[in-house]
């Protein structure tokens, strides 16, 4: 080995500490980076195989009822490939031992043979056979969330009529993977469920023989979906179709594709924040350390040793802390990437299995990125070195220059003994470093907040929906939209206290060329229970003729403010499309609507006092009995508990945020400690001569640690409320990169999530603090006054 | 052994060994040096470069531990005492003076004299001491405003300021060149002359002993010689 090589390692060995710290940070960044996108790159390629092995369709369609034979001029569409019409029916359940309301949704499968689209992975028994008239092939949600087996049995109320089924498998569907009862916020699988019967039986339930209400095709090769769109529309107008829509609008899959782009921006954000704390610490941290090699690079240089010689030493060195750091990311991030792949496809997405693959892609960037921000900081300091002249550099290195400090210059210097001037004069002597310090040890509290961020974030969102906005504790809807004098037998029911009906229509919604598909719902002016809310949050009270939208529609999806026209194209009925003035804009952190006085929305459909559903506020202790009520009346179709809603919302995120919490915690811990204990031990580098010197004057090892630590702790507290800062700022890029459709995250911080932050930056202090303590016993004062360093 | 108040031993040493290991290799540092050294001398300790001069300083000073042997000051048994009391002893008995001074350069040169003199039990002011080192008006320049010498001498005033019995001085003139490094010994003659400090006084430098009581040299761990130095001479008129 050479000798500029032994050293290397010699130099490694002798800052271990300082290599393990460095390289931890180090894999928090790549570890985070690693995760998302493995996590990523796995979920795609699953849903991907899964979406063309399982013949996933690319239009669907609903519509009121049309006969078998509409089919063959839909398929003989140009553009149209491979079709298939179905028979689908909302239905309620009844599983024995569970009384909450349970809403099915029942499918046709063919009489014979599989499934031309959208087939089904049979995960246990099997499919239903030819002509079966009670057999279900059921969800695996549903059935794993009731226990249920093949042979097992349920019930199902179809158009009024009680029918019983018999389990004979469970199944995954490509039109399924995210599944959520209409109208609902969260998915609930217990109270929601996907069922498939054979066509023939489903139909004889559903008075659909020779008929069908949904449709499903792909596209040829060179068909333009748009346009097969709009003729599918053409033909099915006649027969009460609410709009056909490619697989952008399929729920399912408009679910998983808003999912995978926020974990995209995941993979993006967070390893670049992380990863950025990371590369702008080893610049820190190595341009101090190779400060303090100045003398020996001075030496190498006057034995003879070129510049890219030492370069390469220094870049060697750094290169193998890089190596180490970046082969633990990789190693963690994919264990936790396994484990966050395990949580989605255990609490949201079901595919038949799931492929973690780890790309080799990945590694070589986490690398890349890692050794560009390490080698860039190193490089730096060793050119500032290597500049100097040989003899200037071995010269022992004239005592710094300080002054008296500001506080001491205006007078307050009395206050002080020696070991405090001290602490402040060289805070006040190098600022910059003390600020990079600073700066270095608020990233890591703000990473923190971050990372804990998410649990109050849907606290938040949780309350203002359910407590300021929907404040019902039953949504139920009726088969068909009704008069509003339903709403008073309603009312009339034990148990409920107070009725407010809605009316929602599908409709899509027009400014200029933008346009989007999304429900406008009539609401009662002065609500009670659903309300709608200002910027402030405040429940403000509908004007009549014109729409309210969701903050998200109107700024970011439609480009509208107040004032300006919006085309309403209505999908159901007689299809009326009318122009509507925006009227306000409402605040809400789910999912996106249009809200209008129901009147105003009755006025428009041209239509009576017709209500859709009714929300409900139900006398405590009284539910069972009022759902058992509701389920048997025929024309309540489906029905959502909010209380139940939350539960089960919060039982499928509860894992999804304990996850984040621990790897952010461990990864934040990793870089928040990186960053304390490398800029204290440097410290100690750096001023060992000087604290052995004092320990030789007599000095104790808590009065010399009170030196040292002093400065560690004035600027760890510091560094605190800069950390708050750089927290709440991080948060605000999570909150705008994370604006979807479906929900935006709330910009709020709990005083918990401050207490994370700061806590993180006093844990890293105290454990740094101590193994210094520790080291400062160990001082040695001997050989500190023989050599120069 | 004599009681007279001038030759009170300070520091009485038997045997005193010290063996540096180093893997397979062992440096015999001392090789069994008996010594006592008496209240107000000044002490010249000469010898070749690593012939354990530094060694035997440090063990004196308490700063390093000898492999046998033992040393005593006055009744405290320095062999064997732990690092706080050992911590302790420098505080209240020795003064320190290094080739390199080793001052703090974030502290002026009278905060560096304070330093030590706020952990001492009867100090002087750190204006006398540095007062009596010819320093009176650099009392606020920080050691970067200072050239050797005056550093050099702001570190003897950081060591006499706390009225040790003992100053133990590591080739204070190693680092300077001839004209100052006797400006830095008349203060160390001057503070031994005036406070009756012991002192002992590492060179390599055969000159330098002239201007002490006792000359002590070394060689290869072992005491080569003692010799009294009746013709004492002032630092002024030495040379080298
Ligand atoms: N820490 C140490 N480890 C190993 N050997 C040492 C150490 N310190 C001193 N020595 C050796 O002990 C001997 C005496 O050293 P020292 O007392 O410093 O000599 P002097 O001060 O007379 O030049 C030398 O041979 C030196 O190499
Ligand atoms: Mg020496």
């Amino acid at each position: 080995m050479k000798s500029l090589d032994r050293k290397l390692f010699r130099d490694l060995w002798h800052m271990r500490g300082q290599v393990l710290a460095i390289a931890a940070v180090i894999m928090g960044g790549v570890a985070t980076m690693v995760m998302s996108l493995s996590t990523y790159d796995s979920l795609v390629t699953t849903r991907d195989r899964f979406y063309s092995e399982y013949r996933f369709a690319e239009v669907f369609a609903s519509l009121k009822r049309a006969p078998e034979t509409l089919a063959e001029r839909l398929a003989a569409l140009p553009g149209v490939e491979r079709l298939e019409t179905r028979v689908r029916a909302g239905v309620k359940l009844e599983v024995e031992g569970f009384d909450d309301p349970i809403t099915g949704l029942l499918l046709s499968l063919p009489d014979v043979g599989e499934a031309r689209l959208n087939g089904l992975y049979i995960k246990r028994g099997r499919t239903v056979q030819p002509w079966s008239t009670d057999e279900v092939v059921l969800s695996d949600t549903f059935a794993d969330a009731h226990g249920f087996q093949p042979g097992g049995t349920l019930a199902a109320i179809i158009n009024g009529k009680r029918k019983k089924l018999t389990v004979v498998g469970v199944a995954v569907s490509p039109e399924y993977v995210y599944q959520i009862a209409p109208g609902a916020m969260f998915p609930d699988f217990k109270r929601y469920g996907v069922l498939w019967m054979g066509r023939h039986a489903l139909a004889a339930a559903y008075d659909m023989e020779g008929a069908f209400n949904q449709v499903s095709l792909t596209l040829a090769r060179d068909a333009h979906e748009q346009d097969v769109i709009d003729r599918v529309d053409v033909v099915l107008a006649t027969y009460g179709g609410t709009g056909a829509y490619g697989r952008k609008n399929q729920f399912s899959n408009r679910f998983l594709t808003e999912e995978l782009k926020q974990l995209q921006t995941m993979a993006t954000i967070f390893p670049a924040i992380f990863l950025g704390v990371a590369a702008f610490l080893l610049n820190v941290v190595l341009s101090r350390l190779i400060a303090l090699q100045r003398e020996q690079i001075a030496i190498l240089k006057a034995f003879g040793y070129s510049y890219v010689a030492i370069g390469a030493h220094f870049v060697k060195l750094v290169l193998l802390m890089t190596v180490l750091g970046v082969a633990a990311g990789v190693a963690l991030g994919a264990w936790f990437g396994q484990g966050l792949s395990n949580v989605y496809t255990e609490t949201t997405f079901r595919f038949p299995c799931l492929d973690y693959g780890l790309n080799a892609g990945v590694i070589v960037v986490a690398f890349g990125v890692s050794a560009l921000a390490a080698v860039s900081g190193t490089l730096v300091s060793v050119m500032r070195a290597a500049r100097l002249r040989p003899a200037e550099g071995m010269r022992p290195e004239m005592p710094e220059a300080y002054r008296a400090t500001l506080i001491e210059r205006i007078g307050l210097q009395r206050w002080f003994a020696a070991p405090t001037r001290m602490i402040l004069r060289h805070i006040e002597r190098r600022p910059l470093k003390s600020l990079l310090t600073v700066l270095g040890i608020a990233c890591a509290c703000g990473l923190m907040m971050v990372g804990n961020y998410q649990k109050g974030a849907i606290d938040f969102m949780v309350d203002v929906q359910f407590r300021q906005a929907s404040r019902e504790d039953l949504a139920l809807a009726f088969i068909e939209p009704t008069s509003g004098r339903a709403l008073h037998e309603l009312a009339a029911l034990p148990g409920v206290d107070f009725v407010e009906g809605f009316r929602d229509v599908p409709a899509i919604l027009r400014f200029g060329h933008y346009h989007h598909r999304a429900a406008v719902f009539g609401i009662q002016p002065q609500g009670q229970l659903h309300r709608s809310l200002d910027s402030k949050l405040q429940p403000v009270a509908l004007q009549p003729g014109g729409v309210v939208l969701t903050d998200h529609l109107a700024t970011n999806i439609l480009h509208v403010k107040p004032g300006d026209m919006l085309t309403v194209e209505v999908l159901e009925g007689s299809r009326p499309v009318r122009q509507v003035p925006v009227l306000g804009i409402t605040r809400q952190y789910l999912g996106v609507s249009a809200y209008m006085q129901q009147d105003s929305l009755n006025a428009l459909m041209r239509e009576g006092s017709t209500v859709s559903g009714a929300y409900l506020a139900v006398q405590p202790g009284s539910e069972a009995e009022l759902y058992a009520k509701l389920h048997k009346r025929p024309r309540v179709l489906g029905m959502v508990a909010n209380a139940a809603a939350i539960q089960s919302f919060y039982a499928t995120i509860g894992e999804f945020i304990l996850f984040y919490t621990l790897v952010s915690t461990l990864l934040a811990g990793a870089i928040g400690f990186g960053v304390v204990y490398n800029s204290a031990r440097i410290t100690l580098s750096e001023r060992g001569r000087e604290l052995a010197s004092l320990r030789v004057l007599g000095f104790t090892r808590g009065e010399i640690a009170y030196i040292l630590l002093g400065e560690l702790a004035l600027l760890t507290l510091a560094a605190i409320p800069i950390g708050f800062l750089v927290g709440v700022g991080l948060v605000g890029i999570l909150v705008v990169a994370f604006q979807s459709e479906l929900y935006r995250l709330p910009l709020v911080l709990t005083p918990e999530n401050y207490a994370m932050g700061a806590s993180v930056v006093i844990v890293s202090a105290l454990l740094s603090g101590l193994l210094l303590w520790l080291r400062l016993g160990r001082l040695d004062l001997v050989a500190v006054l023989k050599t120069r360093e | 052994m004599t009681t007279d108040n001038t030759h009170a031993a300070i520091f009485v040493a038997h045997g005193l060994t010290k063996v540096y290991r180093m893997g397979e290799v062992e440096v015999h540092a001392l090789r069994g040096i008996d010594l006592t050294l008496n209240r107000g001398e000044l002490v010249v300790l000469l010898g070749p470069s690593g012939s354990g001069k530094s060694t035997l300083l440090n063990i004196l000073g308490g700063l390093d531990a000898p492999t046998g042997g033992e040393v005593r000051y006055l009744d405290h048994m320095l062999t064997g005492a732990s690092e706080s009391e050992l911590t302790l002893f420098r505080r209240e008995h020795v003064g320190f003076v290094f080739q390199f001074y080793n001052l703090i350069p974030s502290l002026t040169a009278r905060e560096n004299v304070a330093a030590v003199t706020e952990i001492s039990t009867s100090p002087m002011h750190p204006e006398d001491a540095l007062g009596l080192v010819g320093l009176g008006n650099r009392l606020d320049h920080f050691p970067a405003q200072l050239s050797g010498g005056e550093q050099q001498r702001v570190a003897i005033a950081r060591a006499v300021a706390k009225n040790p019995a003992v100053l133990l001085c590591d080739e204070p003139t190693g680092a300077l060149d001839s004209a100052t490094g006797v400006v830095v010994l008349e203060v160390l003659e001057k503070v031994n002359r005036e406070l009756g400090t012991l002192t002992v006084l590492i060179t390599h430098n055969a000159g330098i002993a002239d201007m002490a009581d006792r000359v002590i040299r070394l060689s290869d761990g072992q005491i080569a010689e003692i010799r009294a130095n009746p013709a004492k001479k002032a630092a002024r008129e030495l040379s080298w």
